[in-house]
């Protein structure tokens, strides 16, 4: 079978479930930072097929997934300074031990 | 077959069983191994499809980027070689049931779906078309969201050094706090 859109969002669906999965079997911060990034690649994924099958005439589906990378990689910049913050005050990452929001 | 699609193929199942091993492995420092095999097969799938600029933008950022501050933050905050403690199976049972019929209701979902393709003439993404869309402030331009994630780049790597600050009084509180 020729590889077209449909198995595009299959891959970026499987892709998104399994960073779900992640997401809530996990306890620890990093790990499901990882999945986080893994959600965000799908949906990166499935910007760009839409934009290759259905519009080529145009480049929306190029630009969000570019501007996703960017929040991405923000984000997780942000979210590893937290992490390691966290660590510091706590001595340990599992978000079970982190009750309080303050320090 | 054609190679193309083998080569499509090949690239899907490693990045999901790469996926899989990443959200399942209980070292912490392999899982981000296995995320970066992951990213680099959808980088792949980039450049299958012909998007030559995201793919060196998911190289460059996610690859290059994102992963190394990972393992340096799992470096930072963990003993290595040290297992993950092992999750109730209740917990991941659950979880695994909840995606595994999110995953079938939203395949199903897909494959009753039909999707028309346009017929107008294509613009390739070139490094040229896309440079001069994002930074036109015409019509169909991309230059406000530009300036946007400048500035939010900006919040972000501001937020990150006041996060990372360590005030005397602040260590000198957690100290007396442990004691």
């Amino acid at each position: 079978m020729e590889p077209g859109l449909y198995q595009i969002l299959i891959l970026s669906t499987a892709l998104f479930f399994i960073g779900i999965y992640g997401f809530l079997s996990r306890k620890n911060l990093i790990t499901m930072l990882m999945s986080i990034e893994l959600i965000l690649n799908s949906v990166n994924l499935n910007f760009i097929g839409f934009n290759k099958y259905l519009w080529p005439n145009q480049m929306s589906g190029l630009f969000f997934t570019l501007f996703i990378i960017a929040i991405a990689a923000a984000e997780a910049a942000v979210a590893i300074a937290i992490i390691i913050n966290l660590y510091r005050s706590h001595r340990s990452i599992d978000v079970e031990e982190a009750k309080d929001l303050k320090y | 077959m054609s190679g193309s699609t083998i080569i499509f193929y090949l690239l899907a199942a490693a990045s999901v069983v790469f996926a899989l091993l990443s959200v399942t492995t209980r070292q912490l420092f392999r899982a981000a191994i296995y995320l970066l095999f992951t990213l680099i097969c959808i980088a792949g799938i980039y450049f299958w499809l012909q998007y030559e600029f995201i793919a060196a933008v998911q190289i460059v950022v996610y690859v290059g980027g994102i992963v190394v501050l990972i393992i340096f933050s799992i470096f930072l905050t963990q003993q290595a070689g040290e297992k993950l403690a092992k999750q109730k199976t209740d917990r991941q049972l659950l979880a695994a049931l909840a995606v595994f019929a999110g995953f079938i209701i939203t395949v199903l979902q897909i494959s009753r779906q039909t999707f028309f393709q346009t017929d107008k003439t294509p613009v390739p993404p070139t490094m040229e078309n896309i440079g001069q869309q994002m930074l036109s402030v015409k019509e169909g331009g991309y230059a406000l969201p530009f300036e946007v994630i400048s500035i939010l780049l900006l919040a972000a790597l501001v937020g990150c050094i006041v996060i990372a600050l360590k005030e005397k009084k602040t260590s000198t509180q957690s100290i007396k706090k442990e004691n």
